[in-house]
């Protein structure tokens, strides 16, 4: 089990100091995959940041702490501040542009061995790559060619096959179908699941698309502003959200076959830069009060295993 | 009085890739014909995978580049192709556009009412003084305030605000049609439908078309009253979108629609197939789409299928629609 305790993570800039990540707690079970959801600039990316432990300037932990519930080979607790130890081995990433992550200047295979030695090892490897690739759905020469003579779909395969080849603990995967195609998207996504089922892994899978979610996601956590808004299994955060925002953020895709007029979420987040009080969805919630701008609702547990951070979570029970 | 909106004839646009020696041809636009008429202004989708030609089509709408064959006509004005008006400002009026990421449409060094200032100036040919009040009306008609807009940069604004003032500036020249380049891919869900819900009523208000270029196909289906859904080049099939987002007659437009993450059916997760030899489809002689196709036969490979009308008025190009 991962667990987020009063996780803050901070960036030093000129203007002063942005909390990106703001008191989250979070209870991931082991083996599942964790969806998070959320708008640009909620912190979704930096979270992730944190997790894989990718942390200096400017990005520095303020408080809380990371349990990943891992232990190294002699016995001792993985922490983040010695996970970059275990990255490729226990924990990868996935980043989100599978078109400039990869190196043009050199060919597949040599990048997909940059953490091993020795050249007899490396061999041996290869053999065993080209057959795992296969199982991808890549051609066996893919591993041979250069990233620009493979299509964004077979390149993000190559970044799946690359994260998932050393059978991982945690995969992280940040937007990894963003910049794809639907078809190509859904043939990814697929990938991903069987994957997961294989290997028994944890996914966190960062994405703003919800219906990407709805297929792939066990778990979901939205963030809005910095800060968790709501966490419980998928079936529950999409069937009976508890959050306003997770409610607005389900309802207004359209869908084909229905064609209702539907309304957007007014306004936008606040700026984190600012002073915040109170809720920090309030002044874009349809159910808000006075209460709501002073004080700051709790992230409770409202069901068994479904969190929300809402003052009148109640009424959605 | 009917007016013809959108009508392209032979469209052809071909590119060169490879190196000198090994230089490879691919239509980028391969025979494109489209014709929508009618009387109240529309919106029209064109839906495809990335490297089917959807931008192409819109960046030959736009004079961006040169068609190697046939004419594209917008409200009865040939504007791209052989005979295309060759006055600036009578194009500029036709089809104006709005592009994917307004972060990069707009320069961060430069306040974004300067661009709609330039183009009231520019198009409509008005005095600095004049164009005040058309900007307002403009920034009016998207939902926002010129006082809230003037001298301010665009990192000031957020990605959905900023792309209504692209709109805005879109609607300056008063243009029949303006071209949308996937406007709201890099916008968030939340805003998004604000965006998408502007050009419903800007439609209604502005008697403006649309040309709405996506690879989303629900929000095609919310706002449009055709679809043209292309692959590699080609057309696959064009007609009323209600009825092509609910039954599919192509099998492209099938596959687009099952793959389709929603949030009301889990997929199917088995018999799924993508593809990888992109750049050799486009160069196929036959079906573009027979590699991947279920119901595909021999005849598919060896002649390209010519669209076949349908009852309620579509066209689908496959032998068995």
């Amino acid at each position: 089990m991962i667990k987020l305790t009063n996780l803050s993570a901070n960036y030093t800039t000129v203007r002063g100091t942005v909390t990106a990540v703001n008191n989250v707690n979070l209870e991931i079970p082991d083996g599942i995959t964790l969806g998070i959801a959320g708008e640009s600039g909620c912190g979704k990316t930096t979270l992730l940041k944190v997790i894989y432990g990718d942390i200096g300037f400017p990005l520095s932990i303020e408080s809380g702490s990371v349990d990943y519930g891992l232990t190294d080979e002699y016995d001792e607790l993985i922490t983040t501040y010695n996970i970059q130890k275990h990255w490729f081995h226990r924990i990868t990433y996935i980043p989100q542009g599978s078109m400039s992550s990869l190196n043009p200047v050199v060919r597949i295979n040599a990048q997909f061995f940059d953490f091993i030695k020795s050249r007899s090892q490396r061999r041996r490897m290869l053999e065993e790559v080209r057959e795992y690739v296969k199982g991808l759905g890549l051609p066996p020469e893919a591993i041979d060619a250069y990233p620009h003579q493979l299509s964004g779909g077979m390149r993000q395969r190559v970044m799946v096959a690359m994260a998932s080849f050393l059978k991982p603990d945690l995969i992280l995967a940040d937007e990894p179908t963003t910049a794809l195609d639907v078809v190509v998207q859904k043939g990814i996504l697929l990938l991903l699941m069987d994957l997961q089922e294989q290997m028994k892994s944890t996914i966190l899978f960062v994405s703003h698309d919800m219906g990407v979610h709805y297929q792939i996601s066990h778990k979901m956590f939205i963030m809005y502003a910095a800060k968790g808004v709501e966490y419980g299994d998928s079936k529950n955060v999409f069937e009976r959200p508890l959050h306003p925002y997770t409610r607005l953020l389900t309802e207004s895709l359209p869908t084909i076959g229905d064609a209702h007029l539907r309304k957007g979420v007014a306004g936008r987040p606040p700026s984190l830069w600012e002073k915040l009080i109170g809720c920090r969805f309030a002044d874009r919630c349809p159910y808000v009060t006075e209460y709501c701008r002073t004080d700051e609702p709790a992230f409770t547990e409202y069901r068994p295993g479904h969190f929300a951070a809402c003052h009148y979570s109640e009424r959605f029970l | 009085m009917i007016t013809t909106v959108l009508k392209t004839e032979h469209l052809n646009k071909e590119y060169s890739l490879g190196s000198l020696f090994r230089r490879i041809k691919i239509n980028a636009l391969d025979d494109v014909n489209l014709e929508v008429k009618s009387e109240q202004p529309v919106i029209i989708s064109l839906v495809g995978e990335s490297g089917s030609g959807k931008t192409t089509l819109a960046k030959v709408l736009l004079r961006l580049l040169q068609p190697n064959s046939g004419d594209a006509v917008v409200y009865d004005r040939i504007i791209a192709g052989e005979g295309a008006v060759k006055k600036k400002a009578a194009f500029l009026k036709s089809v104006q556009p709005i592009f994917q990421n307004p972060f990069e449409a707009f320069s961060s060094y430069r306040p974004v009412d300067a661009y709609l200032q330039t183009t009231a100036m520019r198009v409509g040919k008005l005095t600095r003084s004049e164009s005040v009040e058309v900007m307002t009306t403009a920034l009016n008609a998207v939902g926002l305030k010129y006082a809230d807009v003037r001298g301010k940069y665009p990192n000031q604004f957020s990605g959905g605000e900023l792309q209504r003032v692209s709109v805005a500036r879109a609607l300056i020249p008063r243009p029949n049609m303006i071209i949308a380049d996937e406007p709201v891919s890099m916008i968030d869900a939340s805003m998004r439908m604000n965006v998408v819900n502007l050009f419903l009523s800007l439609k209604q208000e502005y008697q403006t078309s649309f040309l709405y270029i996506t690879h989303d196909l629900a929000t095609a289906y919310y706002i449009s009253d055709y679809v043209a859904v292309m692959y590699r080049g080609c057309i696959v099939e064009f007609g009323a979108a209600r009825d092509i987002l609910t039954s599919p007659g192509h099998p492209y437009t099938r596959l687009l629609l099952d793959s389709i993450p929603t949030i009301t059916m889990k997929w199917d997760r088995k018999g799924f197939a993508s593809s990888d030899i992109e750049t050799k489809e486009f160069r196929f002689q036959g079906c573009k789409f027979y590699n991947r196709c279920p119901l595909a036969q021999s005849i598919c490979t060896e002649k390209r299928p010519a669209p076949v009308k349908k009852g309620d008025g579509r066209e689908v190009y496959c032998y068995f629609a």
